[in-house]
């Protein structure tokens, strides 16, 4: 059985107070933090190898390095607490379970980057997550594990709070920091960069709830230690959430270097009801679908990526025989035409066009030519806009066509949905 | 200052310029709907996307700074490919307005498509509905349907007017402008979205529908509106005559000089022309004897109040200038006053509520001219009245002629009995003006039609000492004259002899006034310019 990293405590009762976690050696990280330099600290999440975990899988303690040096402004730490990806749902559990890990977590990087204010950015819907996470904020201040002087260390920091309203491109990291702001949730153009100017305008980290709650685990047990759990390309285990037509959806912890197969077949019992399994996608819904020929990859950042997909928020949603892609593609069309935030003319104009198309499709007035115009609007849009939102949404577009087509056509050939 | 390359060929631009500027200053157009050099950047069109050397992707260019050594490219396969893909996005959501819409020749969906796009429409899906002729304030109406969602004009509320009236509402395709609960677009300047919406979806309430664009001519000019003197077109209808009620000006649109006004006027700048072809206009002299007013020939006006001036002594005659009146008008004035040796002269007319004004364009002076008859000397010589002390000897019959140029005096702050009792008082009053001027001009002896502004050339001088030339638009109506004429008239009716009296154009005036005016010392008429120039402190 795999060493437990993030859900060691998950079985427990009570795994959310500060006692419980104390009980299994919480906030010992954070004394050894302080007595490090904050330069040593990042120095040690790089040699962990640790990717950011919310899907853009950036090397974490170089992305820390980017804050300027030498400057004095205020400069802030967020926690990208959205996760509004579908198919993803293991930061959820992350912060009821075991929410100090997050805030201890939190200090550490903060101290990394000497920020002295940290905002976590939780999701709207997330309603019992936050409330678990806020008790664990006021039990952490309470016991000076928050605030001014942290266990004596000069160093203080404080965290807040703040719920988002309900829309998928506030977690985008940008989209995220205007919505923060008070601003409409529209992603920033970049340069600049948050790491220059982010949040209210000062040099910003952004980090996902679990790449931040591994820190402390680096910071205890060492970098090498984290590094070897994973695979050349990134260190530690994961959480996958697995949906679909599995025996056993749910999260699982897993290392890395697991593969797609192992975690549908040997973690999650394999497909439900006995049926074959007819495609997966490994990373949120963003991500390219993939054919059970395909699945034999590590679940690591290079896994998915051979294969045309990604890893993304390791969201991995199981299909089995009984689905059909048209309405998958429909349905997920829909999503990304719902949530583009409207701001880029591709984006806004292309996710209602396709889904405009792919529905007509499942209505049984699709058109020869609809398949080529959606692979065709696809491509064109992608790499066009301001965030990585359509480059998102063209994932599956293109793959649920280019690997399903005759679906498709047989569909469109019969115009009627079977 | 970077040197680039763009198109192969190298251009330095000053440190920060981007690349839609730069190609600019190479020659060549990058399209572009949500950048104005006026507002943030917003990168959302996405239409300006440029090759550059080494960049694995087309790039926007209106957030690229250039840089040294830089190559650029705007007109690859790769970006007109990419330009055309972009305004099929564009316009799959557009309505097909444009045999009704009143953007019509000025729409840059039209112009990109034809420049850029020229494609085959492949959308066959229902467009998504917006609401459409939505007022949002008193002078400008919303077609959402219309709009692109450059958010230029959001930016203008939060960048420019500091308002932050409207926003982009929904997501997605659904989204679109609006206003924010319990606001209408009805801050100042509101016009300006109209100026810098690059397709129909913000139009004019006073203009649309009136004329078509493409029958406007187009003079510039400068406001009149108020001590800021704001650069801008007079767009005038002389084709349609049967359009727009027969107004002659249909709209008034800034004209961009970095120095004054940038890209921008006032609402009550852009829509404080309708006086221009109001029936108030003076159009004919007129001769009063007692109640009866009746329309005369300048033949018959002209020798009248030269015989007028002739007989009545220099000390009781009163001249009551007017900074609405051109660098020209008030320079020939002047020479008249001197030549005559009438010393009671003035401008200075206080108004009855002080003017509003603010931080930005808007000056408490609502003339354009206050300056320039500062500058040129326009006061009471030694001995003379000014304004008040005119009416004061006017009420004594002290003031036996009063000439007024266009000042409506029961719009001043002086009580209204009294400046009635100094039109009574004096022997004759002449009355000079565009419009009819109240009792002013009910009572006055002899009404001068004088030319507006947009009927004739000349200069004016802005409260911050700069000269600015504005042009014909129109000729005035019926026989009206510009002021500078009418008094180089009379002048030479009375037989003087400065060069000013045998000018023909109003350049002659402004460089005579030039060469003898220290302030003006160095100027010429064209060396003005578009852009003005700065009278020395």
């Amino acid at each position: 059985m795999t060493e437990k990293i993030f859900t060691r405590n998950f079985h427990l009762a009570d795994s959310h107070t500060l006692t419980r976690y104390r009980e299994q050696g919480g906030y010992t990280a954070l004394p050894k933090a302080f007595g490090m330099e904050p330069a040593a600290i990042t120095e040690e999440v790089k040699k962990a190898n640790l990717r950011g975990l919310g899907g853009a899988a950036f090397p974490t303690g170089v992305k820390w390095g980017f804050i300027p040096k030498g400057s004095t402004a205020p400069r802030y730490l967020v926690i990208n607490a959205d996760e509004g990806e579908p198919g993803t749902f293991k930061d959820r559990f992350l912060m009821e379970r075991d929410p100090h890990a997050l805030i201890e977590g939190m200090v550490i990087a903060a101290r990394a980057i000497d920020s002295h204010t940290g905002f976590v950015y939780i999701r709207g819907e997330y309603v019992k997550p936050w409330r678990i996470l806020d008790g664990a904020v006021k039990e952490a201040y309470a016991a000076g594990l928050l605030g001014k002087n942290i266990q004596g260390s000069g160093f203080d920091f404080d965290i807040v709070l703040h719920r988002g309203a309900g829309a998928y491109i506030c977690g985008e990291e940008t989209g995220l920091l205007s919505s923060l702001e008070g601003k409409k949730g529209w992603p920033k153009i970049k340069p600049p960069f948050p790491a220059i100017k982010g949040a209210f305008g000062r040099p910003t980290i952004v980090n996902n709830v679990e790449t931040i709650m591994a820190v402390p685990h680096i910071i205890n047990r060492g970098a090498a230690w984290f590094a070897g759990l994973g695979t050349k390309s990134q260190g530690g285990t994961r959480l996958y959430s697995v949906s679909g037509h599995v025996v056993t959806p749910g999260v699982v912890e897993a290392p890395v270097s697991i593969t797609l197969r192992q975690l549908i077949y040997d973690r999650c019992g394999g497909i439900r009801g006995g049926k074959k399994l007819k495609a997966v996608v490994p990373g949120g819904s963003s991500a390219a679908i993939l054919t059970p020929d395909e699945i034999d990859i590590q679940m690591d950042v290079d896994g998915p990526k051979s294969k045309g997909s990604m890893i993304g928020s390791a969201g991995v949603i199981v299909m089995d025989e009984t689905v059909s892609i048209p309405e998958a593609l429909m349905v997920v069309a829909r999503f990304y035409a719902h949530e583009s935030c409207g701001q880029c003319t591709p984006c806004r104009e292309s996710t209602g066009w396709i889904y405009k198309m792919s529905r007509r499709i499942i209505e049984g007035k699709g058109r020869k030519e609809d398949l080529d115009t959606i692979l065709d609007v696809a491509k064109r849009g992608a790499g066009t806009t301001i965030c990585a939102f359509y480059d998102g949404a063209v994932g599956p577009y293109i793959s649920y066509i280019e690997k399903f087509r005759s679906e498709f056509e047989d569909l469109i050939l019969s115009g009627a949905h079977a | 200052m970077p040197k680039l390359t763009i198109n192969g060929k190298e251009v330095e631009v000053p440190e920060g310029t981007n690349l839609i500027e730069a190609a600019k200053a190479a020659g060549a157009e990058v399209p572009h709907y949500c950048y104005h050099p006026a507002l943030s950047i917003a990168g959302q069109c996405r239409l300006c996307m440029v090759d550059i050397d080494k960049v694995p992707r087309p790039q926007i260019a209106c957030n690229i700074q250039a840089a040294e050594g830089m190559v650029v490219h705007t007109e690859t396969e790769r970006v007109k490919e990419t330009r055309r893909s972009m305004m099929e996005f564009h316009l799959i959501n557009h309505p097909l307005d444009c045999p009704v819409c009143d953007q019509a020749g000025e729409c840059f969906l039209q112009i990109y498509y034809m420049k850029h796009g020229l494609y085959d429409s492949r959308m066959t899906d229902e467009k998504v509905h917006k609401p459409k002729a939505v007022p949002l304030g008193p002078h400008v109406i919303l077609d959402a349907e219309r709009c692109i969602l450059c958010s230029r004009c959001v930016r203008y509320c939060d960048e420019v007017t500091h308002t932050g009236e409207l926003g982009i509402f929904h997501r997605g395709d659904q989204s679109e402008i609006g206003l924010f609960p319990g606001k209408t677009l009805e801050n100042k300047y509101s016009g300006n979205v109209i100026d810098i919406c690059p397709v129909g979806a913000l139009t004019d309430r006073d203009f649309r529908f009136q004329v078509r664009v493409w029958y406007l001519d187009t003079a510039k000019s400068v406001c009149n509106g108020c001590a800021r003197g704001c650069n801008i077109e007079v767009h005038t209808n002389k084709h349609r005559t049967h359009h727009n009620e027969g107004r002659r000006v249909a709209r008034l649109k800034p004209r961009f000089n970095a120095d004054v006004n940038k890209w921008w006027i006032c609402d009550a700048g852009r829509y404080g022309f309708k006086w221009i072809d109001d029936k108030s206009r003076l159009a004919q002299p007129l001769h009063r004897a007692g109640a009866q007013a009746t329309e005369v020939s300048w033949d018959r006006a002209l020798p009248e109040l030269v015989t007028t001036l002739q007989r009545t002594r220099p000390e009781e005659i009163g001249f009551l200038a007017s900074p609405q009146m051109s660098n020209e008008d008030l320079w020939v004035l002047r020479r008249l006053a001197e030549q005559l040796g009438v010393r009671n002269i003035d401008f200075r007319v206080p108004p009855r509520a002080p003017g509003d004004e603010d931080n930005f364009l808007i000056r408490a002076d609502k003339n354009p001219n206050s300056r320039g008859a500062e500058l040129l000397g326009i006061g009471p010589g030694q001995g003379g009245l000014d304004a008040a002390g005119m009416l004061r000897a006017a009420r004594e019959k002290q003031l036996k002629l009063l000439w007024v140029f266009h000042h409506d005096l029961w719009a001043a702050a002086w009580p209204e009995a009294e400046v009635l009792e100094a039109l009574e008082g004096a022997e004759t009053v002449v009355f000079q003006g565009t419009s009819s001027a109240g009792e002013v001009s009910a009572r006055a002896h002899l009404v001068l039609p004088s030319a507006a502004y947009v009927e004739c050339e000349g200069t004016f001088t802005n409260f911050e000492g700069r000269v600015q030339r504005f042009r014909t638009a129109l000729t005035p109506p019926g026989e009206a004259w510009p002021d500078w004429m009418i008094l180089s008239f009379v002048g030479k009716a009375l037989g003087f002899q400065d060069p000013v009296f045998v000018a023909e154009r109003s350049e002659q005036v402004f460089n005579a006034l030039a060469s003898t005016v220290p302030a003006f010392a160095g100027m010429t008429y064209r060396g003005i310019g578009d852009a003005g120039a700065t009278v020395k402190a």
